[in-house]
């Protein structure tokens, strides 16, 4: 019953999508113009609808209601509570579901909150927004319909990915298709404004609360999923460069580029078709990212839910959405000056570098991804992976970041060197010192060196602009930059020490003996046998101390065997200090060299020297977007208040 | 009494691995004595393909395949061999497929060509934009 | 002085779509023509690499690759217990062996009893069988998963490689490359 009503809801949304779509077309026009008054009410009414759908699946999954397909497929009664819940989205039918959900809901809080644009600009965004949303509705309901029922019953389901049950990845998807759908608005407004022809600061100021919002999303989806792929893979790595994670990397890289020229059009009116742009763009590498995700078209250790039959359909969609807004931007951009000039020297030309350079990480990412692809169409299979992505994104990741130490103290318009050139002796200076350090210390490869040097100098000049200012008076826009800004920093840290100073240990050790990873003395104590709700493992007991007096703690590292679907997966043990961080795996049992009686366990050890810098840098880029999208809404809602205060009181003056 | 069950449930769980791949390649998860050594491994296994994994260097992979792999590697280096003759060895067999880091061949030269044609691009977009005179008026 | 507000050139404009109808041919070709997930081994025409394995069973020849090269074509069958496919496929190389074809094993990554309980279960076609348990033998072929078969001809040469199971359908083409090698 609960399933037929989420189908229910979901014809009823995409009805009202259409109905979005019709009456914000025709209410642009004159004889329609009445029917643009339903636009918004509708728009909101479509977002509860798919929130209700999305409810029933949610519903239907946490009863582990057998006789729908989609639960006996991918879930099970023998599974914790919030696995069964987050089985709703963990496969292709439920987070597509989740997809539209959002986007009704990003459309529906649209239609509500913004008023600053003109109406037939809201209108025309409106409109756009429900084109794309009546895409995925038709894909949900003709090509993966989630609340499809099953005859017979089965028994008991197929249950969930081992290496999906862990709470950190249970919300890492909801996060990221927050960000992704998130700049599905930014797309809308794109559209809106290339249909009415307003592109302006007003423009860039209504959409850049949403792009923060989406951005904030996706850095913290994928410096969560960053994490969760170093502790759950059990080896150690953390970005692999894989198409998964290069899908979800690629619209951050259009977001952040994005947010920035939004920045130069809403203060100076310039960079105005560019910013359109990349407005289309954000959103469609969404597209993209999902689309070579779901389609399984480029194979990948965290292509859990893959389908190549559906991908024809998402790629219509592709085509029609993104093909169509580029025609519609190449038809109109023509018309679009890029506004105000600049000088290369000011604030406007350090932003046009930043966005110079991400686009073309965003190109080097995107190439690469693809181009196995390419060379299999042309009959021969490569590879690429990270000696090709880090060298070559590094080619312009340094410049941007030499850049970024300079940029925020700039002026718009036109500034010199020489007034910036004294407050950046001290991290030049740093720079220099860090450089000589890591030289002397020794073994450290180039793209770490320059890593870890540039990270020093930029800590420091990321803080700049606080300098000389009333620091709570200083606006939380400001304050959201330089924190974010001092996050890349943290992060650039954590990355290149982490690739610079870890210390591996592969053992195998008999209970009792102790091993040395880095400072680390690591003694196996005991391997005994656990048992978790659905699954079994064998623990390890570690007794570690860290230098020659540390403090002894425990680490429990575990071999876990799920029996539904049965799997085995490595749970590491992690221990932070404020210096790094140790990691332990427990491998299996080594093979008895003859005469042996005891048996000994493998063990992989690393110590990772400031290896967690990288994911408290990537939340601290996310809290700088915080800051600022707070200071924003703030600001917006005081001018709110003015507006209505003055209008209010001219209505009674008028009276 | 979790830990009888655990127990149990393992008896139980046997017969299944019962028929595991069992490797003796010795350097699966064994380092070479010679730091030096181990890290030219290390450096190499990050930048080969797991030929089961898909998507995985054997430096990251629990298959068994990729344990025979890490092996051969460190026999090798132990035994003098450069990571870069190692590495033709396997590209003769698999292809260019087993290395993630692509050879600069009639094949891939666009790969290493992109950066040029990025910079190209945004210099002719950008060649006009910028007047020296700041905003020009 | 007016300086006109400059605008993208007309090029640039259109950029964004040419490169995005390029992604999606791309994409097209590969949707409809499905990738081949197998990695073949790119030594098909070179010579079989040296090797010598030891005995996998006690009482059965191990296998030099000196063998594949005495005037005879061979199947070479690289296997295991633990490998399920390799159960699908024991008919057919059974099937095989009852023609006369000679079928030499690499059994990878296995022990003694396992094997011994494979081949009650599943017959046993292997004239010799090599015992490769560190997998290096089956990287020298370039084989890349279990099972895979190899046409090796009478002078040693690697003529063809089968990669999966062999099925009933795949005999024809196996017979074929045989008789080729034979030659």
């Amino acid at each position: 019953m609960i399933a037929e009503l989420g189908l229910a809801a979901l014809w009823l949304a995409a009805a009202l999508a259409a109905l979005q779509l019709v009456s914000g077309a025709l209410g642009l026009t004159e004889r329609g113009a009445v029917l643009g008054g339903a636009v918004r009410p509708v728009a909101v009414v479509q977002g509860g609808l798919a929130l209700l759908a999305f409810a029933c699946l949610i519903y239907v999954f946490s009863v582990t209601d057998l006789s729908v397909k989609l639960v006996a497929l991918n879930s099970h009664s023998m599974k914790p509570l919030v696995f069964k819940i987050a089985g709703a989205w963990g496969n292709h039918e439920g987070s597509m579901l989740l997809w539209v959900t959002v986007m009704g809901l990003g459309g529906a809080f649209v239609a509500l909150v913004e008023k600053r644009l003109p109406e037939r600009t809201m209108l025309a965004t409106l409109a756009g927004q429900a084109f794309v949303s009546l895409g995925f509705y038709a894909f949900l309901l003709f090509a993966s319909n989630p609340f499809e029922r099953l005859s017979p019953v089965p028994m008991e389901g197929n249950g969930l990915n081992p290496l999906l049950q862990d709470l950190g990845l249970a919300f890492h998807p909801p996060t990221l298709y927050l960000g992704y759908v998130g700049l599905s608005i930014a797309f809308s407004f794109a559209i809106g404004a290339l249909v009415t022809r307003e592109v302006g600061p007003a423009f860039a100021k209504a959409m850049r609360p949403w792009v923060l919002g989406a951005w904030i999303f996706l850095t913290v989806g994928i410096t969560a999923g960053s994490y969760w792929a170093y502790y759950e893979l059990g080896w150690g790595g953390w970005w692999f460069w894989d198409p998964v994670e290069n899908a979800s990397l690629m619209p951050w890289l259009a977001a952040t580029a994005l947010l920035h020229s939004c920045g130069v059009l809403a203060a100076r009116n310039a960079l105005r078709a560019w910013t359109i742009m990349l407005g289309v763009v954000a959103f469609s590498m969404s597209m993209i990212g999902t689309f070579l995700v779901r389609s399984g078209i480029l194979t990948s250790v965290h292509a859990f839910a893959v389908d190549p039959q559906r991908g024809t359909f998402i790629l219509a969609l592709l085509a029609i959405y993104i093909g169509g807004a580029l025609v519609l931007f190449g038809l109109r951009a023509a018309t679009v000056t890029e506004g105000e000039r600049f000088a290369f020297v000011s604030r406007e030309g350090a932003l046009v570098v930043n966005n110079v350079m991400l686009s073309a990480i965003l190109g080097i990412v995107l190439f690469g991804t693809l181009y196995p692809l390419f060379a299999e169409a042309m009959g021969a299979k490569v590879s690429v992976g990270p000696p090709y992505f880090n060298p070559m994104s590094a080619l312009f990741a340094v410049p941007m970041l030499v850049v970024l130490m300079v940029g925020p103290l700039l002026r718009w318009r036109r500034d010199k060197f020489g007034r910036v050139g004294r407050e950046l002796v001290i991290p030049a200076m740093l720079i220099v010192a860090a450089g000589i350090c890591v030289l002397v210390l020794g073994g450290v490869a180039l793209l770490p060196w320059i890593g870890l040097a540039l990270s020093v100098g930029l800590g420091w000049a990321s803080l700049l602009p606080l300098k000389g200012r009333n620091l709570r008076r200083t606006p939380l826009p400001i304050w959201g930059m330089v924190v974010a800004h001092f996050g890349i920093a943290v992060a650039l840290f954590g990355m290149s020490s982490e690739s610079a100073f870890s210390v591996e240990k592969l053992v195998a050790v008999r209970m009792g003996e102790v091993t040395q990873v880095g400072p680390w003395g690591v003694k196996l104590d005991t391997v005994e046998p656990v048992a978790g709700p659905n699954w079994t493992a064998m623990e390890a007991r570690l007794l570690v101390r860290y230098g020659i007096d540390g403090k002894v703690t425990r680490m429990l590292p575990q071999s876990r065997s799920f029996w539904a679907p049965p799997q085995q997966t490595s749970e590491s043990a992690l221990l932070t200090r404020w210096n790094g961080q140790l990691y332990a795996v427990l491998g299996g049992e080594a093979p008895k060299v003859d005469g042996e009686k005891q048996s000994r366990w493998q063990l992989r050890l690393w110590w990772k020297p400031f290896a967690p810098l990288i994911w408290i840098g990537g939340l601290l880029i996310a809290l700088g977007g915080l800051l600022a999208l707070v200071g924003r809404v703030a600001a917006d809602v005081r001018r709110i208040v003015a507006k209505d205060k003055i209008a209010y009181r001219r209505e009674k003056q008028g009276r | 009494m979790k830990r009888l069950i655990a127990l149990v449930a393992l008896a139980l769980a046997a017969p299944v691995f019962a028929q595991e791949e069992q490797s003796t390649a010795p350097y699966a998860y064994r380092q070479l004595d010679d730091p030096a050594q181990e890290t030219k491994a290390q450096d190499l296994m990050e930048t080969l393909r797991c030929l089961q994994c898909q998507g995985q260097s054997i430096a990251d992979s629990d298959a068994p395949i990729a344990g025979s792999m890490r092996s051969l590697v460190r026999e090798r280096i132990k035994a003098g061999e450069t990571p870069e003759q190692i590495r033709a060895w396997l590209i003769e067999r698999y292809g260019d497929y087993v290395s993630y880091a692509p050879q600069l061949t009639g094949l891939t030269w666009p790969l290493f060509a992109v950066p040029g044609v990025l910079l190209l691009i945004a210099f002719l977009l950008l060649r006009r934009r910028f007047s020296a005179k700041g905003a020009g008026q | 002085m007016s300086d006109l507000p400059a605008k993208a050139p007309r090029w640039a404009i259109w950029l964004p779509l040419a490169l995005f109808l390029g992604f999606v041919a791309l994409v097209i070709v590969g949707l409809y023509r499905p990738a081949d997930r197998n990695v073949a081994s790119a030594l098909v025409g070179k010579s079989m690499p040296q090797f010598d394995l030891p005995a996998a069973l006690p009482g059965r020849p191990g296998l030099d690759s000196k063998v594949l090269a005495n005037g005879k074509p061979h199947l070479v069958n690289v296997f295991a217990s633990w490998c399920i496919p390799c159960r699908v496929e024991a008919p057919q190389l059974g099937a095989l062996a009852k023609a006369g074809v000679p079928i030499e094993g690499i059994s990878v990554r296995d022990t003694t009893e396992n094997l011994q309980g494979f081949l009650q279960t599943n017959g046993d076609p292997f004239q010799r069988i090599g015992a490769d348990d560190d997998g290096k033998v089956q990287l020298a072929l370039g084989s890349s998963g279990v099972p895979e078969t190899y046409v090796v001809d009478g002078k040693g040469t690697i003529v063809y490689q089968h990669i999966g199971e062999i099925r009933p359908e795949h005999l024809g083409v196996l017979l074929e490359k045989l008789k080729e090698a034979g030659e």
